[in-house]
């Protein structure tokens, strides 16, 4: 049980982070776009790949959680 | 009308799934972590709906590579059974089925029940030490997989026909070709240009290309919900370390000097610091992979647990304003793990496309 409250805990503090994380790169991205709209595509994808490579973290960290709930 | 027919149909038809055997107690209780693990895990047989408590599937063929011999049967033979109490007895061996939680795994019986009337050996944790023979069992995600694959054969072979012809060359593209031609372009444009560079893209185009269009379809034919389809796929380690596996043996062998010098001797980079960086950028090598495969199956496997999760509510709470909301909240997943399927077919070629460019690079000049 307990087991289970500190997977639940985890999960929660991925979520968490990978909210903060994403959450920047948007504002940022927007910032940017704003600021060069001719360079709206450029931006989009890089925006794109790098939410991509910090919800794979998050992923490692939901992934362990889970196998910390069913251990 | 019809529309919203088939709608509620499609929502309807995964309720059923429901009553999953070995979830439900005989109380009516349903326990939360075996009914998720019963859905996303890859299956010996094909479950459609249980009908007054016996469960209605379709059975599949298991092929077994044991003692030197190749044993094959039905997996209808184990009576839906998953905890190792039904023996399968073929060639003069006996097979019993048995799920952990995690993965359904066929096991050698032993000759006699144990205590808790099992037909394995377990050690004092409880945790199982039979056997097991090699499985090329034709499972639940194979079953799909094939459909996939004919799917993919279907589209891209008319889509091909149409191009080959010599009259369509200036035209406009028709059917399934105007379809799929705009995401063709993208991935050749946006994707393989960018990243590898004028030199090398074109040859390197045709594996994205399958990669994109290979992973999208197992996600989105892994989102529908009832009998042929449904099976979590991508969501399995095994398919997508095996695609990721494919990416690092294209990217190590496309690896120019420049590369591979980089890796072991970084130019510019005082010795003592070499010492650090040279295990670091090795180790990178097989990190890039490895975040690939966790990135698509942890993706896919949580959606689907998601939306697992948001149905039990309404069994966990029984009251009947559960239902519309969890319905709606089931229906806006649904739509954005639509999504995710195409972001992540998208972003494992995105990547790879990265990758290989990565492996392209050509010597600097160092002043």
């Amino acid at each position: 049980m307990t087991t289970g409250i500190f997977g639940a805990i985890g999960a929660g503090l991925c979520a968490i982070g990978a909210g903060l994380g994403i959450g920047k790169i948007g504002a940022s991205a927007l910032e940017s776009m704003a600021r060069q709209p001719e360079a709206a595509g450029k931006i989009q994808s890089a925006m794109i790949l790098s939410a991509a490579l910090i919800e794979a973290t998050a992923l490692f960290g939901v992934v362990v959680s889970l196998m910390s709930l069913s251990a | 009308m019809a529309q919203k027919l088939l709608l509620v149909l499609f929502f309807t038809l995964g309720f059923y799934n429901l009553y999953a055997s070995d979830a439900v107690s005989e109380e009516g209780k349903i326990d939360q972590t075996a009914f998720i693990m019963g859905h996303i895990r890859d299956s010996h047989s094909f479950h459609i709906c249980d009908i007054d408590g016996h469960a209605v599937g379709v059975s599949l063929p298991v092929i077994l590579w044991s003692e030197g011999k190749l044993v094959t049967f039905m997996s209808g033979e184990f009576h839906h059974d998953t905890e190792g109490h039904h023996v399968v007895e073929k060639d003069g061996q006996r097979f019993v089925l048995y799920f952990d939680g995690f993965n359904e795994k066929v096991y050698k019986a032993t000759d006699e029940a144990q205590e808790d009337g099992s037909y394995l050996l377990r050690d004092e944790n409880g945790k199982v030490i039979s056997e097991t023979p090699l499985d090329f069992s034709i499972t639940k995600n194979v079953v799909t997989l094939i459909m996939v694959v004919v799917a993919m054969l279907a589209i891209f072979v008319t889509m091909g026909a149409f191009y080959r012809k010599k009259s369509n060359v200036a035209k406009a593209p028709r059917g399934i070709a105007s379809l799929f031609e705009p995401l063709v372009i993208y991935i050749r444009d946006e994707i393989a240009l960018p990243n590898i560079g004028e030199k090398h893209y074109k040859k390197y185009t045709p594996y994205l290309l399958t990669l994109f269009f290979f992973v999208m379809f197992t996600n989105l034919f892994g989102l529908i919900p009832f009998f042929p389809f449904g099976a979590n796929i991508s969501g399995n380690t095994s398919y997508s370390m095996a695609l990721a596996l494919l990416t690092f043996i294209i990217v190590q062998f496309s690896g120019t000097k420049a590369y591979w010098k980089e890796i072991v001797s970084m130019p510019g980079v005082p010795k003592p610091v070499m010492l650090i960086l040279a295990p670091v950028e090795f180790l990178g090598l097989f990190t890039k992979p490895f975040a690939l495969t966790i990135r698509l199956f942890a993706a896919i496997m949580g959606g689907h647990i998601i939306i697992l999760s948001l149905l039990l509510l309404i069994f966990m709470f029984k009251m009947w304003v559960v239902v519309p909301a969890s319905g709606i909240f089931i229906s806006f997943m649904y739509l954005i793990e639509i999504l995710v399927a195409v972001i992540q077919a998208y972003i494992f070629t995105l990547l790879t496309a990265l990758y290989i460019g990565m492996a392209k690079v050509e010597e600097h000049e160092h002043h």
